[in-house]
């Protein structure tokens, strides 16, 4: 093969299979994550030497696997010489006979491994996201730090001490037991979900690194898929994509917001919406449906809709009925609110919302407040209207928000004040007719 | 691997209970200790009397001082301790969750650091 095809095939070899021979190797070096990195970079080093004379090995995964523990334990042992406590890590990891063969199903409970590892509850979850983004998705500590604001060393300072106390307080290299799974799992899901929010939030579009979180949690949520069949990893997946879909259409090229009313649903990512649903299905289908896959369900209810005018709003009432069996949070009961506002008519809404404020929780939150503009909007009713608007502008934090709820306030402000007795009659919703 | 389970809880609800709520928690403490006995986990423990009976004694520039009450006031205090041995911290993790007053308070799991009298890891404390 000539020099510049093998190179391309080596190429190919590592963005295929590093992260599935990292994943073995930590494992077979006794849950150590450094020496599996150094391992995993001197077994690629040595790939790049004996490749090009000797021909690419039939197996090059179980190949790399044999040459970085090899590496490691021949690196162990000239540091042994040095430092005293070596010797024991060496016969540990000696004592492990190296698998004849690595079956699929070996490979995978290595990534399951590192995954749970990683998203440990004894962990941070700073911690967690950083770790997994460094070990299980590979992106480096620069980009990282530049996803969350942070300086490279104070970033790769949270790993250094999140790998620390996996060393030192001995976080096992596991999947955990049937028992402890559904919250260890939940632990994971959270960290995936997480990591996808904060590369889908408003300012994401200046920031490409944030983006890239965003593909990477749907990555993540793939592999788990393949690796975990579980209705809340599906449901998880779905909701993502079904977000994601939406990516282009949710902000104006100049970064202002769309609400989803207003999307052209037409930019929407077809192919993606239809990967979604279809994993709606099948989450719908699944013993362990819960709050992802429901949040997925009300995403693919909009999907499926042509326009927000023709969008099934019962269906979606009844599925924020369940969701708020498992959540039983106010943002959830605000959003169903906001779904019986569109079902039943504005002072519906309006009732619950104010029923949901004197509960106290969500006073300062600018969503409730800019619901309630909305609905006072619909219904004519321009001076609560105004001061809804103004006091979710009060509140509001994040410049996109704030530029969406002052067109709000300016749409109010162009309000006719309609006479008391004709707001009866004004009482549908305007996106409904 | 030794691990350290120290139990912390909110003294003042402890002593709203009744007697006979308090000798139903001693009673399964007692058994607690039965089991990892048993499971081959437990070396060491013992609960402690309330912080109203604690003194601090610090050291400076070679004299004691010494005061009366705990360490730190918190809202939950310590109250006991358990020294188990566990394969790792996952299996700490699960014995701590039997130890009964975890329903009240919190316990705090801590690995065991073998002292050496040269090299000790000190990355931890980063």
């Amino acid at each position: 093969m000539a020099g510049d095809a093998l190179h391309r095939r080596i190429d190919a070899i590592y963005q295929e299979e590093s992260s599935r021979v990292f994943a073995t190797l930590i494992r077979l070096l006794n849950g150590d994550f450094d020496l599996a990195e150094e391992a995993l970079h001197d077994a690629f080093v040595a790939a790049m030497d004996q490749w090009p004379r000797q021909g690419v090995p039939d197996k090059p995964r179980a190949w790399l696997v044999s040459a970085g523990r090899f590496k490691a334990i021949d690196r162990l042992r000239r540091q042994g010489r040095f430092d005293a406590s070596i010797p024991t890590l060496l016969a540990e990891i000696e004592a492990q006979s190296e698998p004849e063969e690595l079956d699929e199903q070996t490979i995978e409970d290595d990534q399951l491994r590192l995954i749970f590892t990683c998203c440990h509850p004894g962990l941070s979850r700073e911690a967690q996201l950083a770790l997994t983004l460094r070990e299980v998705c590979g992106l480096t500590t620069e980009a990282i730090a530049a996803a969350f604001l942070l300086s490279t060393p104070a970033l790769a300072q949270r790993i250094v001490r999140a790998k620390a106390k996996i060393r030192d307080a001995r976080i096992p290299y596991e999947v955990p037991d049937r028992e402890a799974l559904p919250e260890r799992l939940d632990a994971v899901l959270q960290v995936i979900y997480l990591m996808f929010n904060e590369g889908y939030s408003a300012s994401a579009g200046d920031n490409v690194t944030l983006a890239e979180l965003s593909s990477e949690a749907i990555r993540l949520g793939h592999l788990l898929h393949q690796l975990m069949p579980d209705g809340e990893v599906t449901g998880l997946l779905a909701l993502m994509l079904l977000h994601d879909a939406r990516r282009d259409a949710r902000t104006t090229p100049a970064g202002d917001l769309v609400p989803l009313e207003k999307q052209d649903r037409a930019v929407w990512d077809r192919a993606r919406s239809v990967e979604g649903c279809a994993l709606v299905e099948e989450a719908l289908r699944s013993p362990r449906i819960g709050p992802y896959g429901l949040q997925a369900a009300i995403a693919a209810v909009h999907a499926e809709a042509p326009s927000s005018d023709h969008t099934d709003w019962k269906q979606i009432v009844g599925l924020y009925d369940l969701l708020l069996r498992f959540n039983d949070s106010p943002v959830v009961a605000l959003n169903r609110a906001v779904a019986i506002a569109m079902r039943d008519g504005p002072e519906a809404g309006l009732l619950l919302i104010d029923t949901i404020l004197e509960q106290g929780a969500l006073q300062r939150y600018h969503l409730a407040h800019a619901a309630k503009a909305d609905l006072y909007r619909r219904l004519g009713r321009k001076a609560a209207a105004l001061e809804c608007c103004e006091r979710a502008l009060a509140l509001a934090q994040q410049a996109p928000e704030r530029r969406y709820l002052e067109q709000m306030l300016g749409e109010i402000k162009k309000l006719q004040e309609l006479p008391h007795h004709c707001v009866e009659r004004a009482g549908r919703p305007t996106t409904r007719e | 691997m030794k691990y350290l389970c120290l139990v912390y809880y909110n003294e003042a609800t402890i002593k709203r209970m009744s007697q006979e709520e308090w000798d139903s928690l001693n009673r399964e403490c007692m058994a607690c200790v039965q089991d990892l006995t048993e499971g081959g986990h437990y070396i060491d423990g013992a609960p402690l009397q309330t912080t109203d009976t604690a003194t601090t004694v610090r050291v400076r520039n070679g004299k004691a001082v010494t005061t009366d009450g705990p360490f730190a006031e918190t809202k939950e205090q310590l109250a006991g301790f358990y020294l188990l041995e566990a394969r790792d911290l996952n299996e700490a993790l699960r014995l701590a969750q039997k130890i009964p007053p975890a329903r009240y308070g919190s316990v705090e799991v801590r690995p065991v650091r073998e002292p050496v009298a040269e090299g000790n890891i000190l990355s931890a404390h980063g």
